[in-house]
């Protein structure tokens, strides 16, 4: 089974590399973006068959170490 | 005072660090590897030295933090023992659930490498009893991620609690955000767990213990760290 795993800054924590990818698409004349967050994506292939069981492992594996719950958030997808 | 220097693949700082403890005790530490499991019978002191364990990847300190040594690390701390983090040592003991609060980004996104003064919040603690209430040290700072965040209840908790060591400050010991070099929350460079045995900061004191390089205002805190008799704290 494969997944991904997409880690991202909670709201509110100020994210100095999004503001200067930001400013840097300014500079490119990419209008419209109103703003950008920067974040992390982790693919992961499991040797696990049972869902629930993946998810827990997944779950595991952000608490302990992928995610800095302080800060980030995390959000687990299955990819069959 | 019997102290121990942690050793990670990537830290660079822990010479520094050895001889620091090696000035002010007259001994030279031991130092452990980050896979062992157990802290040498008879450990007081633990320094988790600056660097960039694991070329800072995932985040700064994240793996270091999960390392075998750090669960006896933990036990040490919990038994009362005191830990001594700087820099990414101190990005290792807030993953480690050591210490509150996260190090993140420095505000303008850039590595600082230079000195820098710090007021000590306060005297009375093991880490601090050679200085005098008050007193403005200069020491140096070299850090990219060293911007001190964490929720509004642990700010409020750490400074209720008197738990903030070290603030950045100017030579006049003024605190401000211009004086604040990487954004950090109300100028936190230093902070205290609950019970005051473990202190993390990011600046080196280790750094500033001969006058031939700069200074000797870090040498008080190694002083206060292995002196024999105890400490008020």
């Amino acid at each position: 089974m494969k997944a991904r795993v997409f880690v991202t800054l909670k709201n509110g924590v100020l994210d100095p590399q999004g503001k200067a990818i930001e400013g840097a698409l300014r500079s490119l004349s990419i209008d419209g973006v109103d703003s950008v967050r920067q974040g992390k994506v982790f693919d992961i292939e499991l040797g696990i068959v049972d869902q629930g069981e993946a998810e827990a492992t997944l779950k595991a594996a952000c608490e302990k170490l992928l995610a800095n719950t302080v800060i980030e958030n995390y959000r687990i997808e299955l990819v069959a | 005072m019997r102290a121990i220097v942690l050793k990670f693949p990537g830290i660079n700082r822990e010479t520094d660090a050895a001889r620091a403890l090696e000035q002010a005790s007259g001994f030279k530490p031991q130092y452990v590897w980050h896979g062992d499991h157990e802290l040498p019978a008879g450990t007081d002191v633990v320094l988790v030295p600056g660097g960039f364990s694991y070329g800072d990847y995932l985040r700064c300190g994240a793996i270091a933090a999960r390392a075998n040594i750090m669960t006896a690390v933990r036990k040490h701390a919990e038994r009362g023992g005191y830990v001594l983090g700087i820099c990414n040592g101190f990005q290792i003991l807030c993953e480690s659930g050591l210490l509150p609060g996260v190090l993140v980004r420095n505000r303008d996104l850039k590595f600082i490498c230079r000195m820098q003064h710090l007021k000590v919040e306060r005297t009375d603690t093991r880490f601090t009893g050679s200085y005098e209430k008050g007193d403005v040290i200069k020491v140096c700072i070299a850090h990219g991620e060293g911007n001190y965040l964490t929720d509004p209840e642990t700010l409020k908790a750490l400074e209720g609690d008197g738990r903030v060591a070290f603030r950045y400050c100017n030579e006049s010991g003024e605190v401000s955000d211009a004086t604040n070099p990487n954004g950090s929350m109300n100028s936190i460079a230093g902070i205290y767990s609950d019970k005051l045995n473990v202190l993390g900061m990011m600046p080196h004191p280790e750094n500033l213990i001969d006058p031939l390089t700069g200074g000797t205002d870090g040498r008080g805190l190694f002083e206060s760290l292995m002196r024999k008799t105890s400490a008020a704290a």
